[in-house]
């Protein structure tokens, strides 16, 4: 099995790199609107947060190859600039909820490699203690809430989260990743009218990747206008390019200020792509959907159009792509190296937590 | 002692923990202006205000999942449903969320909170309003499952529920709102887990839960008029069952009856017969025998109803069996 993904993130854009610009904090000209109020340090920061999930990601189709990550293990490549923009977007003291598709997220997040790799591998030191694998993350450190496998049945609970938040006057706000098939399942609606009728802080964001396993959108869902769903709940909604790190982060910044300031809910559609099959058990194409297809959507990885985009504006150097893409494969490799050397969990665990013996 | 029904004891109950911790809060359909659909929470919002006494959509699945999400980040939901038929439409999030997180999560994420409402039959509301639950809730690791069938039970079973950082499954019996009782006033806590001898007898052991310890409760007063004693080993909670209090009776009458209201198949009584034979083997001298609704739907005709239910002369011919004495 090939592990590394078809595409070169660090293929050089056609065009010549323009000259080094240090924009608003050095003496060049203004950078680029579209790079919406980032700073250089905050860009590469982003360009390294995708980078790591994507070769993360490679090395988890290698260890799925080799036995060593075992079950339903979905890869998220292709769809980082929504993780990564998000994430970016959000306070520590808010709250993430998800799919099985979580891996990206909860790197993302902050959530150490190496705990996660650990729970793949079903490994004691895992972020879950081994006892959730690749679908059900959990941090509460980071208030990552999971890493859900039932489609759907995590949307009510991320309005629950809103719930809990407003009735402590609080003001955070819970994100909720959903897959674009999901919004035909009954909890989802349940979910979203609730969450406009009672004003609860939920970020709903619907990852458009045009697939549930094998079903396009167009064999699934009689209105793929994502956002009619939004106003037949009476709730804010706008559809982005989530392709585009800074498309993700300026639409986050609308709803999360609505969350904060009016307590109102927001649905997101991010129109993005995934590289790889459904889960480790699918092949990548020629399926559902033909490689002319996948290969066109991989002109749009988010991670070359992150790099071209700094590329251009003069601010990255090959050798500085390099660099951090080196840094990125090191830590997937230390994940690597700490889960592989990591004790499974002794059997006394079976039987903890499935109760807990504490009462108020 | 004060004598209240046990509509009373569970709004007692439910009044004394809002008051405990505030935390704790009720949601379901019509449980705050309209006071409840069996009114259970009659009194609640005009005390505790909208925040706390939620109203909902009818929408099960979604307000179960609202309490788990709650629960998640550190509130302490009660969850009531208008009946245990209506929360098949919830079991999503009761089974494959509530009780699954803590475990999922390696032990980061408990789930403080309470799903409950009326469960089994009530007077000819036929077959999809008319079904007992427990022994589908109680297969489930994760959850505890709370069955009282006395005004003070349901009173001290719901404040440990409540208190409970565990998911909880409470069933209460729609015929039993009505049922009095003495009930102790202010901190009444009955723990999750333990049954009670409701009745001492040394002929047969009754073993039994919820709306059908009534039932054995009126068998033992009418065989006693026959000179027939028998043990009322109440379980009060389903899961877990205490098996202790199952193997003492049957060790002292080795004889037992296991009556139940849900149907025959994978009954919660399966369950106890298959306690009895490991701990009570020795000590038996009869087959178990078991009584429950009969393996139908359940029907509306008046004596058809009357036909399916499990009963005191089902029981009675039960008992007498085992004792050989038909
Ligand atoms: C209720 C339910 N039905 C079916 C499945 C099996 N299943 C797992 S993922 C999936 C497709 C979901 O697609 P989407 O919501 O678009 O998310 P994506 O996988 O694209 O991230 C299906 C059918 C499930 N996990 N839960
Ligand atoms: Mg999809």
């Amino acid at each position: 099995m090939s592990t590394e993904t078809k595409r070169p993130v660090t293929q050089k854009p056609k065009d010549k790199p323009a000259a080094r610009n240090n924009g608003a904090d050095g003496t060049g000209k203004e950078p680029p609107k579209e790079f919406a109020g980032t700073t250089p340090e905050l860009r590469r920061e982003l360009l390294h947060s995708m980078l790591l999930q994507r070769r993360f990601e490679e090395r988890c189709a290698e260890a799925y190859a080799l036995g060593k990550i075992g079950g339903f293990c979905h890869l998220y490549i292709g769809q980082e600039a929504i993780s990564t923009g998000v994430m970016s977007m959000i306070r520590p003291d808010d709250y993430v909820i998800t799919a099985y598709r979580d891996h990206g997220q909860a790197l993302a997040r902050g959530i150490s490699p190496r705990a996660i790799m650990a729970e793949l591998f079903g490994r004691d030191a895992g972020v879950s203690g081994g006892k959730g694998g690749s679908m059900h993350l959990f941090d509460s450190q980071t208030n990552f809430l999971g890493g859900h496998g039932i489609v759907g049945s995590h949307v009510p609970i991320a309005a629950g989260v809103g719930f809990a938040i407003k009735y402590r006057r609080g003001n955070q706000v819970c994100v909720c990743f959903i897959g674009e098939a999901a919004v035909n399942i009954g909890a989802f609606h349940e979910a979203l009218n609730m969450a406009s009728l009672w004003d609860l802080p939920v970020i709903f964001i619907i990852e458009n990747n045009r697939y549930g396993m094998g079903t396009a959108i167009s064999r699934s869902t009689a209105n793929e206008d994502v956002l009619v769903r939004a106003k037949g709940y009476r709730m804010e909604g706008e559809t982005v390019d989530g392709q585009d790190v800074f498309a993700v982060r300026e639409c986050m910044t609308r709803a999360i200020e609505r969350a904060r300031k009016e307590k109102r809910p927001t649905l997101i559609e991010m129109k993005t792509y995934r590289f790889m099959g459904h889960s480790m058990s699918d092949a990548v194409s020629g399926t559902y959907r033909t490689k002319d297809e996948l290969e066109e959507n991989m002109k749009r990885d988010p991670i070359l159009l992150l790099h071209n985009k700094m590329y251009e504006a003069g601010e990255l150097t090959e050798g500085e792509m390099h660099k951090i893409d080196d840094e990125a494969k090191a830590i997937a490799q230390d994940a690597w190296d700490f889960a592989d050397a990591s004790p499974e969990p002794p059997l006394e665990k079976l039987y903890t937590d499935v109760y807990t013996d504490t009462s108020s | 002692m004060a004598v209240l029904t046990y509509r009373d004891a569970l709004t007692q109950a439910l009044r004394e923990e809002l008051q405990r911790d505030d935390r704790v809060f009720l949601m379901g359909e019509e449980v705050a202006q309209y006071n409840g659909a069996y009114k259970v929470s009659k009194g609640l919002l005009d005390e505790f205000g909208p925040m706390r006494i939620v109203d909902t959509p009818i929408t099960e699945l979604g307000f179960a999942g609202v309490g788990v999400g709650a629960a998640m980040v550190g509130l302490r939901p009660i969850v009531e449903f208008m009946t245990w038929n209506f929360a098949l439409l919830a079991l999503d999030e009761v089974v494959n969320a509530a009780a699954k997180i803590l475990y999922m999560s390696g032990g980061q994420y408990k789930m403080p909170m309470v799903f409950r409402g009326p469960n089994g039959a009530a007077l000819q509301l036929s077959a999809q309003h008319s079904q007992a639950w427990e022994s589908w809730l109680a297969h489930i690791p994760g959850l505890k499952v709370c069955t009282p069938g006395t005004p003070a039970d349901a009173k001290g079973l719901l404040k440990s529920a409540i208190r409970d950082d565990n998911p909880v499954v409470f069933l209460e019996g729609e015929m039993l709102y009505n049922v009095k009782g003495e009930v102790p006033e202010g901190e009444h806590i009955v723990p999750i887990g333990v049954a009670e001898l409701k009745r001492e007898g040394d002929h047969c052991s009754v073993i039994t839960h919820g709306k059908m310890v009534l039932v054995a409760m009126k068998v033992a007063d009418d065989l006693a008029k026959e000179g027939i004693n028998i043990d009322v080993v109440d379980l009060r909670t389903v899961r877990p069952i205490d098996v202790d209090a199952i193997s003492r009776s049957v060790q002292k009458t080795n004889r037992a009856v296991v009556l139940e209201e849900g149907w025959e198949i994978c009954g919660m009584g399966s369950q106890v017969v298959d306690f009895i034979q490991r701990e009570c083997f020795d000590d038996l001298d009869a087959p178990v025998l078991r009584v429950h609704q009969e393996d139908v739907p359940m029907p509306y005709a008046k004596n058809l109803e009357r036909a399916a239910k499990p009963d005191a002369g089902k029981t009675i011919a039960a008992i007498k069996k085992v004792m050989y004495l038909d």
